[in-house]
């Protein structure tokens, strides 16, 4: 599994359990808030259902669509055959012509899976809405087929970047959990567990490093994907002690950022300073 | 009973804890945070079960449910640890961040120590002298900035030329036009139309099924049309004075008919101003915002401004239809690389940058001020804004957006 929540996580998913509401995680890019659906499913042992969302996500890539080639397909096959049309269109609208979409899936499996809605923030309004309105009662109806309930509540988890202000009716909904970067402590142990063949000081000491880093106002803060990249980097070039090297130190730090700004700002001269803060 | 809650048994105890949970809410609800009766259920469930056992998870359990949003998450454990803690029961509590209270409060703090609300002053005072001063140069203008302190504002009100019916209504009426204009945008969602661009097959075969699924009929998907969204920032420094309270007006319209729109106040810091905007009386809404613009004398950092903008409310307020309509002279009196850095930043993130400056209509005036300087290369539009007309000619430039 190998996710190191903070302290106050596992309360919140204990209680999403409990009260069976969905959690809404927020916090900067990187942090690890996909991740932490994965490890739920995980935990749970049952499969972890993802809708990406983007603008212009609709219900039918959400939820579901009929498979109109098959359908026309058959319509015709059918029409060779000559049956009456009545019983072909009840056949045309059946189950077999149904492509079930991440949320349809996710109510209709009986092992209450994980559904993970990613960056909800980045769909529209009206989706949010809808969304809002399948969380609530978890029951879909698809005019052809008729309501599909929930065999059983799935557990939800939203993330969102706070690219756009959510609305107030989705976020009473929901539970609440914002992720911050972690402690150098926490952050020292996402290392160990997540990078293989490190040493316990030199992943202390990157995530050392990395806090220090978090700490110059950079544009692009790295998250912790870029920490535990940078640690792979140093393992793999074979640094046992970030003081014996500063320059691959300096050389690898550099991948941490994302734009040119932040590269020029980090000089050899600012990660000498924060080497000099590792202990 | 000040301890942390313990719930064996559904006794006298158990009711104690409901009764003081109901007050812990109303102390959150005081707080500004959205609690109702659903998680007042949950709440209970929460205190009747093992979560309860220890302080910091019950906490921790009653901060996810009671938290929606970030700053409420931050807030939490202080009130948290003020209601049950070993501190005095009530005396914490109120951090005073109620959504109203924190504005007040706001207003109050960046209004300077004591203003006498009775009072009409700020934003709406010197169109008057707009009338001599428009040929006065550069160093009288600084002059000027530099004496905008309080006093002379609140001495100078005079509401008079601007709350002139035909001054506001021209420009109420100019902003709806540019609302009705500029209100339409393409969007990647798509909806169903008798004529489109893409079948929409759903339909399509639902419609021809009485045809035994010959599509004869066709049924189409046409583009959604997505408002364009504005941000205005509006420079209300001393030195623009003489130009605030028309713009203010303008806004206002602006904010009033656009679905999206969002709108800041700079001088020496950047204000969220769109709440107080949304004040449908315009004279409410201008006592609101007169507060914000007071006791502001001094130089503008439009730099700094833009950097507390760009980090904190540009993710949140931009989308790729967003025009940023920045409304300022550019006397900035931060260093000009911070505002190079700041515009470059803002232009990658929006479509379009509008920068009004007001100074364009004056005889003779070149952008030379270092703050606009360094901002010109990033500008899509430089356009003059001293005058209705002006403002009017933006229009046709707008609508193409």
């Amino acid at each position: 599994m190998g996710y190191i929540p903070d302290r106050e996580l596992p309360v919140a998913l204990q209680l999403m359990e409990m009260l069976g509401r969905p959690l809404l995680l927020e916090g900067e890019a990187g942090v690890g808030k996909t991740e932490v659906a994965k490890a739920l499913a995980s935990i749970h042992a049952t499969s972890l259902i993802r809708l990406q969302c983007y603008e212009g996500l609709d219900q039918s890539t959400a939820l579901y669509e009929w498979n109109y080639q098959r359908q026309l397909l058959a319509i015709r096959a059918r029409e060779l055959e000559g049956t009456d049309s009545a019983a072909l269109e009840r056949d045309v609208f059946s189950e077999r012509f149904l492509l079930e979409r991440p949320l349809l899936a996710a109510i209709r499996r009986s092992d209450r899976p994980v559904l993970l809605i990613d960056e909800i923030d980045r769909a529209d309004e009206e989706f949010e809405a809808f969304l809002l309105e399948l969380l609530s009662d978890f029951q879909v109806s698809i005019p052809e087929l008729g309501t599909i309930k929930a065999s059983s509540i799935p557990r939800v988890v939203l993330t969102s970047n706070n690219t756009r202000e959510l609305s107030d009716a989705l976020r009473r909904r929901c539970l609440y959990h914002y992720i911050d970067y972690p402690d150098v402590e926490r952050e020292t142990r996402i290392i160990l567990a997540r990078v293989p063949d490190i040493s316990a000081s030199l992943s202390s000491q990157i995530a050392t490093m990395v806090e220090n880093v978090r700490k110059e106002g950079l544009r692009k803060v790295p998250g912790i994907a870029e920490t535990l990249d940078w640690a792979a980097a140093l393992v793999g070039l074979d640094v046992r002690n970030v003081r014996d090297d500063p320059e691959t130190v300096h050389q690898t730090l550099r991948c941490l950022l994302k734009t040119q700004e932040d590269r020029a700002r980090l000089t050899p001269e600012v990660s000498a300073r924060l080497l000099g803060k590792v202990a | 009973m000040n301890s942390a809650p313990n719930t064996t048994g559904v006794t006298e105890a158990g009711h104690r804890m409901v009764e003081r949970l109901a007050s812990f809410m109303a102390t959150l609800r005081e707080n500004g945070f959205a609690v109702g009766l659903k998680e007042s259920e949950d709440a209970s469930g929460v205190l009747a079960s093992d979560l309860a056992e220890h302080r910091i998870v019950l906490r921790a359990a009653l901060k996810s449910l009671f938290s929606s949003r970030r700053s409420d998450w931050q807030k939490f454990d202080d009130i948290f640890d003020a209601f049950w803690g070993m501190r005095g029961r009530h005396r914490v509590v109120h951090l005073g961040s109620h959504a109203k209270t924190a504005r007040t409060a706001e207003l109050r703090q960046l209004a300077g120590a004591d203003i006498d609300p009775g009072r009409d002053a700020g934003l709406g005072e010197p169109l008057r002298r707009g009338d001599h001063d428009d040929h006065e140069g550069d160093a009288g203008y600084r002059t000027h900035m530099e004496g905008a302190s309080q006093t002379e504002k609140l001495t100078e009100t005079d509401f008079r030329k601007i709350s002139d019916r035909q001054a506001i209504e021209e420009a109420h009426a100019l902003a709806a036009r540019l609302a009705r204009r500029m209100r339409t945008r393409l969007s990647r969602r798509e909806r169903a139309r008798s004529k489109g661009r893409r079948i929409d097959l759903r339909r399509t075969i639902r419609r021809n099924v009485c045809h035994g699924g010959v599509p004869i009929e066709l049924l189409w998907r046409k583009r959604k049309r997505k408002p364009l969204r504005l941000v205005v920032l509006l420079d209300a420094s001393g030195s623009m004075d003489l130009y605030t309270s028309v713009f203010v007006r303008f806004i206002h319209g602006v904010l009033d008919s656009f679905r999206e729109a969002e709108a800041f106040l700079f001088h020496t810091r950047l204000v969220h101003v769109s709440g107080a905007m949304r004040e449908r009386d315009v004279d409410r809404a201008l006592e609101r915002l007169s507060l914000l613009a007071q006791g502001v004398g001094g130089g503008t950092r439009i730099g700094e401004c833009l950097a507390t903008f760009n980090r904190w409310h540009a993710r949140r307020v931009i989308h790729s239809r967003t025009c940023v309509m920045i409304i300022s002279d550019g006397y900035d009196t931060g260093p000009p690389e911070t505002m190079d850095g700041e515009m470059r930043q803002l232009a990658r993130r929006c479509k379009r940058i509008v920068w009004l400056n007001p100074m364009i209509g004056w005889d003779g005036y070149a952008p030379e001020a270092r703050g606009m300087r360094a901002a010109l290369p990033h500008i899509d539009l430089f356009a003059p804004a001293h005058s209705i007309k002006s403002l009017a000619a933006l229009e046709p430039y707008l609508a193409r957006l």
